[in-house]
């Protein structure tokens, strides 16, 4: 019987791994699963005008360095905006309260994410505080249409469209 | 030749039909299946496992360096997690199935046919079709996409390994890019692939098996068949069914 009861143990175990797997496999690779990363750290919002396909997980980053991570998208129906909560690890605890976000994309293929830059603000982001100053994501498609339909409008004068200005890190 | 390849095709199809009524097998005997799918897919977890490792590891660092030409390392996750659900799970699985139990499924059945005790059963007017042979296909058919969900899982931690922990991708990006780019259809590719291999290769080893000429040397040439032919045969459906799924 010892024998039996080890077979079975084995084949339940197998079993068991291979469904939980397989359970893994289907529910959190597709779609929005459990976000992967530390939770530590001070909470900030911003709005946004346009989240483009930022995710919950994607990084904030300051001069290309990771400060934090996006915890929640949220979209707030009083004001038609995103609401956008970053997680930033406390120890990066001086952080202007003037700074600006935007939302970036990393490299060609890459992420989007979110790029804070440090405003002269005294005074600095706690818990809970926002950020006032954000950039939407940009949408390639419609700048170009931007571009095209002012370059119609006005016979080749051009307004360049607002491009966020800092480094891609 | 064209005879002799008519002949083999009709009889792996009428062999399997056989087989096919003889699937009952799992109601009335589900102890002789369960013991199946220990011996085809509880024993080779470990190898499975320890493969998956280092396939996932050598993809987070394949993909890394294919991925970094084009500053675009984030994508790592979603570049590793399709490459195993879709093609490396399935077929390296199917793979290892044919040489680790594929192999074991036809020499002991080749055995059985060589020490007369397939023929003793149809003396007793047992079927060797229904005791020996239903149940050890159905548990290779059983084991084998339980064994690739396990190996696409190791794999993806073992790429998020080298990936994150020793090539520095952003844990974020990695997953949230991987949960954004992968769809509920890659996953039930990868599936319907397994379930096709595991069938496939099941269906070679016992065939293999139970038609070995019962001899040593038959019994070691059967042996060798089921690899050969199983491996042929993996690579074959899965290019099938990849045109096929990539077709829709």
């Amino acid at each position: 019987m010892k024998s039996n009861r080890s077979l079975e143990i084995g084949t339940g175990l197998f079993v068991l791994l291979g469904f939980a797997a397989l359970i893994f496999l289907t529910t959190q690779l597709p779609g929005s699963g459990m976000t992967f990363g530390k939770a530590d750290g001070y909470k900030v919002l911003a709005k946004f005008d346009n989240v483009g396909d930022l995710k919950p997980g994607s990084p904030v980053s300051m001069s290309g360095v990771r400060v934090g991570r996006v915890e929640a998208i949220a979209f707030d129906a009083a004001d038609y905006r995103a609401e956008v909560t970053l997680r930033i690890e406390s120890q990066y605890n001086r952080i202007p309260d003037d700074s600006d976000a935007s939302i970036q994309t990393a490299g060609l293929l890459g992420g989007k994410y979110v790029g804070l830059g440090a405003g002269g603000s005294e005074t600095f982001l706690a818990d809970g505080g926002r950020i006032e100053f954000t950039q939407s994501a940009i949408v390639l498609e419609s700048l170009v249409n931007k571009f095209f339909a002012n370059f119609a409008d006005k016979g080749g004068t051009t307004t360049t469209p607002e491009t966020s200005t800092e480094e891609n890190p | 030749m064209i005879e002799s390849a008519l002949r083999n095709i009709g009889r792996v199809a009428i062999f399997l039909l056989r087989l096919l009524r003889q699937t009952g097998v799992v109601f009335t005997e589900p102890r002789a299946v369960i013991h199946q799918i220990y011996n085809c897919g509880a024993r080779s977890l470990v190898i499975i496992m320890l493969c998956g490792l280092f396939v996932g590891m050598v993809l987070g660092l394949q993909g890394f360096d294919l991925l970094q030409r084009f500053g675009s390392e984030d994508a790592l996750g979603v570049a590793a997690a399709l490459g195993l659900l879709k093609e490396l799970g399935p077929v390296v699985t199917a793979l290892l199935f044919a040489g680790r139990a594929g192999t074991a499924l036809a020499s002991e059945i080749g055995l059985m046919r060589a020490t007369d005790q397939l023929t003793a059963m149809e003396m007793m007017a047992v079927d060797p079709l229904r005791k020996v042979i239903a149940p050890r296909f159905l548990g290779g058919i059983v084991a084998m996409p339980l064994l690739v969900a396990v190996f696409n899982v190791i794999g993806i931690f073992g790429a998020q390994l080298i990936g994150v922990q020793l090539m520095g991708v952003d844990t974020g990006a990695f997953w949230s890019q991987m949960q954004g780019a992968v769809e509920l259809g890659d996953v039930n590719e990868g599936i319907v692939k397994s379930v096709c291999f595991g069938f496939a290769c099941s269906l070679v080893a016992v065939y293999e098996g139970y038609h070995a000429t019962p001899t040593a040397a038959g019994v070691g040439l059967a042996t060798t068949r089921t690899v050969v032919i199983s491996s042929v045969l993996t690579l074959l459906i899965d290019y099938i069914l990849t045109a096929a799924f990539l077709g829709r």
